[in-house]
């Protein structure tokens, strides 16, 4: 194995097989009734990545994240997690490896005070006494709700009422962390608190899985970026490969940051077209003047 | 006559002890689009709810100052009585569609007024055509993709000819081409028709390319009321307010700093790529590129 993984992930991970913590082969969905969902995903994600699942409002990102969890069965094909496929796994079992933040975080919260809400999941799992203690105080702090302890979930403002949800997730200790459009509702402030603190559990090992149509937050956060469409996957890139190509996202009813369409217009005069932020650019302008 | 016209209004819900107005004074002119942009709890929902009597007849509360509506006082009057006056539009399009067609659901509300068969028609054929969903008529509204089915909701307003449009984060569930959508109706609602709009933003991304004002709220008051230009002209103040300066803002700003100008403030894509060429062929004359 190479030494330390770092800040240094390529876009589409070449690791070793035991690396992959998710692995998903010709993958199709249908939902009853007849609706194609997902047409022939594959798709391999190594441990630690911080990827985001983008496309628009019914491109198949939330029943793709759903089939990862065990929540939907594949109609065909395959996903494997931590290496054993999830056929004939129970969703408590994928749970041990596998978090998932819903988009409303109403959907899941259900106790009568933080504390028990987010204790629910590894006490379900079994865990010993001590362990189950241990956990809850970790997620707690993780997600800066160690004043709310005895608060309960719904009578907190909706970004509280989020950070809950994930830390009810994080403490059955998870590998993977999937959040599904986790800044809805929230304000910048809200929102870039969330990211960073989903940025240190990054940091600490655990792979982030976003599922969002905000390309401003995965142009700032996201180290790989799957476009979905239909139900397929149209794109796998670095945030500056997807950037680059306002045509193909908007087959994806996705559209890039002001800062990216702004640098391709420009392109002609010599400015890269992968730019992603508004520091870049300016830094890219300043050098067609030139000195000092 | 003004179509709002709030003066040092505080407002605070039945049974809450937290002022969600707190001495606020603003005045739409007929025909402006005013952006009240500020983060969660700033207040511009309040203000929403304040301009077709949501507040106080819906939602009770202890209501101080003067609020009035096309010179109407909102305690005086129902919201049945502004429903002809002011169009509301809110965050998720579900909550406020629930007929069988779309037809059927931009006609609801002139249909209650009892407005003639003929009438009714022209009406929804209108609203329909502004929104760019002509030809839905009999579509189901909940086959539709959520930027239509924002449209649709702006039609069923529309159809009511109100005076003045308010929306409340009116593109929140949506996609990014649903917003794209949504914004281009908007435009034209303004640049077209002229219509009053009140739209409650976040994120001000898309409306300040053609928003007349923006009003930067924080805790139930407002901080600053202006041109987009004037307003946005310092990301570091919005980011202290608790929102996120448009992208386009930063740009400009960054590179007045560097250039030490004040003269780049940039509302649109193809404005920046107009001005940020001119700039950068004129540098490339200078050193005889």
């Amino acid at each position: 194995m190479e030494d330390g993984e770092g800040e240094m992930i390529p876009a589409t991970p070449m690791l070793p097989r035991e690396e992959k913590i998710i692995s998903i082969h010709g993958l199709r969905f249908t939902y009853e009734g007849g609706v194609v969902a997902l047409r022939d995903i594959n798709l391999d994600i190594s441990s630690g990545e911080y990827l985001a699942i983008v496309g628009g409002n019914g491109s198949g990102k939330t029943t793709l994240a759903k089939n990862i969890n065990g929540l939907l069965r594949p109609t065909s094909g395959e996903v494997v997690v931590g290496g054993r496929s999830l056929s004939g796994r129970t969703v408590a079992d994928i749970a041990r490896t596998i978090g998932y933040a819903f988009q409303n975080p109403d959907h899941q919260l259900f106790c009568s005070t933080v504390e028990e809400e987010v204790r629910f999941g590894p006490a379900n799992l079994g865990y010993p006494e001590g362990e189950i203690v241990k956990k809850v105080r970790r997620a707690i702090e993780a997600m800066n709700l160690e004043s709310h302890r005895k608060t309960p979930p719904l009578s907190m403002r909706l970004g509280e009422r989020r950070r809950v949800s994930i830390a009810s997730v994080i403490a059955m200790d998870p590998e993977v962390l999937i959040l599904d459009e986790p800044t809805t509702g929230l304000d910048a402030q809200e929102s870039s608190e969330l990211l960073a603190k989903l940025r240190r559990l990054n940091e600490e090992g655990k792979t982030i899985i976003l599922i969002t149509h905000d390309m401003k937050l995965v142009a700032e956060h996201a180290k790989r970026v799957v476009v979905m469409s239909q139900g397929r996957v149209l794109l796998d890139s670095d945030p500056r490969g997807a950037f680059s190509d306002p045509e193909l996202l908007r087959q994806s009813n996705l559209e890039p940051p002001p800062v990216a369409l702004l640098a391709h217009k420009l392109s002609e005069l010599g400015i890269p077209k992968d730019v992603i932020s508004p520091e870049e650019l300016v830094f890219q302008i300043m050098r067609e003047r030139g000195g000092p | 006559m003004r179509a709002l016209d709030l003066q040092d209004v505080r407002f605070k819900h039945r049974g809450s002890d937290h002022w969600a107005l707190d001495g606020v004074s603003l005045q739409v002119e007929k025909g402006e689009f005013v952006t009240l942009l500020g983060s969660n709890g700033s207040g511009k929902s309040t203000i929403c709810m304040l301009s077709n009597g949501l507040i106080p007849h819906a939602l009770p509360g202890d209501l101080q100052g003067k609020v009035e509506i096309f010179g109407f006082d909102v305690k005086e009057h129902s919201v049945a009585e502004f429903s002809t006056k002011v169009g509301m539009v809110f965050q998720e399009p579900e909550s406020q569609l629930f007929c069988m067609s779309v037809e059927e659901e931009v006609a609801f509300g002139p249909e209650n007024l009892a407005v003639p068969r003929e009438e009714l028609r022209e009406r929804v054929e209108w609203a329909l055509e502004l929104v760019g969903m002509k030809g839905y008529n009999d579509r189901s509204p909940f086959s539709l993709s959520g930027g239509q089915k924002q449209r649709v909701a702006i039609a069923a307003a529309l159809s009511m000819r109100p005076d003045m449009l308010v929306l409340d984060e009116p593109a929140y569930a949506l996609d990014p081409v649903g917003r794209l959508e949504l914004y281009s109706v908007l435009r034209d609602l303004k640049e077209r028709y002229g219509m009053t709009v009140v739209l409650a933003e976040r994120d001000a991304e898309e409306a300040v390319a053609f928003s007349d004002r923006i009003v930067l709220m924080k805790a139930g008051r407002v901080i600053d009321s202006g041109p987009p230009r004037i307003v946005l002209r310092e990301p570091s103040r919005l980011r202290n307010v608790g929102v996120t300066p448009p992208q386009l803002s930063e740009v400009a700003a960054l590179l007045n700093a560097r250039l030490m100008t004040t003269e780049n403030s940039f509302l649109t894509v193809e404005e920046a790529e107009r001005a940020i060429t001119e700039k950068v062929l004129a540098w490339r004359m200078v050193k005889g590129r």
